[in-house]
């Protein structure tokens, strides 16, 4: 993949200045965003250099030291605005029992049910070049808590996390899967391939699970909100399946969503129960922060949904 | 390996069966289905459309009349 489109000064700047690195940093640190896109934009990029990096930019700079201090000023103004939009404290009760109920309480717009009954195809190929840039690093995000974990939470995790990874077998590897329905689709299956298509919602997105997972202090955040988006999982995926058969997209993109179905089934369970219960068995501290990982990822879901439907309505 | 961290079944509370491991499983009608995946999640509240698989349904159900 190669970097993104600049959005504004800071992310031109910045992208320049990754692909040149002889260019002045102090001038980059100097330069201030020019709205939300261009902070998102930059961040998103900044982040990817732990990932998979960009075929333009020299693998070092992903510790160079005025990046790491761009990135940190970001995420601060980020989780503030994050934290900002969240309620300041999660439920009572049973842990299980309460989350569940938050989440099956909490009433945003559906892109699953408007998928399943009424969009169109052109409309569904929309939604999968922008769920591309996560799920073609699907749980990506989630393996940067592994060593970060006590040891029942870490196996717990390892559990889920090696059915997301094909269970050993490459071609059942789950971001693997959504790259072959994308190509069956005629959409282009490579990492990244969609990234300047994609809106500030989508970037928030995908930024909020690369925050989460590359700052240990967030690990409750993380595993907050990895439950609550397999908790709302499995009952939509079934919808998306639905709506793509409706149209009669390939099999096998459908089949990714249908495994979902079942697979979420089970990871919803787990995530809940044994992997963030066991971090609050030892963690019992970290229970506030798990909802408010859990409020990020169903409200950056309703952000990017009102979006996507708003958009279709006009 | 068994142990009392790591049970080879749990029972989730208005939810379904996770079964951990390879297993046989036979549904209502008498079909054998094999399991695939590390853990499974069986259904308990008999209106998956997935059987015998859990596919998150019970939750559409009234919270009294759950598993």
């Amino acid at each position: 993949m190669l970097t993104p489109k600049g959005r504004g000064s800071l992310s031109e700047i910045v992208f320049e200045s990754m692909r040149r690195p002889s260019t002045s940093w102090s001038a980059v640190l100097r330069t201030l965003p020019d709205d939300d896109d261009d902070v998102q934009i930059t961040l998103w990029a900044l982040y990817e250099l732990h990932y998979r990096g960009f075929e333009d930019v020299d693998d070092a700079l992903e510790w160079q030291p005025q990046l790491i201090e761009l990135r940190r000023s970001l995420e601060a103004g980020f989780e503030q605005e994050l934290r900002d939009r969240a309620p300041a404290h999660g439920p009572d009760g049973d842990f299980a029992d309460a989350f569940f109920t938050v989440v099956a309480d909490h009433d945003g717009p559906s892109l699953a049910r408007y998928v399943q009954r009424d969009a169109n195809r052109e409309q569904v190929l929309e939604l999968l070049r922008l769920r591309s840039i996560y799920h073609l690093k699907e749980s990506d995000p989630t393996a940067w808590l592994v060593p970060r974990l006590p040891n029942s939470t870490k196996a717990a995790l390892m559990e889920l996390q090696f059915d997301e990874y094909g269970c050993g077998d490459p071609s059942a590897l789950h971001a693997e899967l959504f790259a072959r329905g994308m190509d069956a689709c005629g959409l282009r299956p490579e990492y990244g391939a969609y990234v300047d298509d994609a809106p500030v919602e989508v970037l928030e997105e995908n930024n909020a699970m690369s925050l989460f997972g590359l700052n240990r202090r967030l690990r409750g955040a993380a595993l907050g909100h990895l439950a609550a988006f397999e908790v709302t999982s499995s009952v939509p995926s079934r919808r998306i399946a639905q709506g793509m058969a409706r149209l009669s997209l390939p099999d096998a993109m459908i089949g990714y969503y249908t495994e979902h179905v079942e697979a979420d089934a089970v990871h919803e369970q787990l995530s809940v129960r044994t992997i963030c219960g066991s971090l609050l068995d030892q963690e019992p501290g970290l229970r506030d922060d798990m909802f408010f990982g859990a409020f990020t990822c169903l409200d950056l879901e309703d952000r990017f949904a009102r979006r996507m439907l708003e958009a279709w309505a006009a | 390996m068994t142990s009392a961290e790591h049970p080879d079944v749990i029972v989730c509370p208005g939810g379904p069966l996770l079964l951990r491991g390879d297993h046989l499983v036979q549904d209502a009608e008498g079909q054998v289905h094999r399991t695939t995946r590390p853990v499974s999640a069986i259904c308990r509240c008999g209106k998956s459309a997935a059987q015998p698989w859990c596919d998150g349904t019970h939750k559409s159900i009234p919270r009294q009349q759950r598993p």
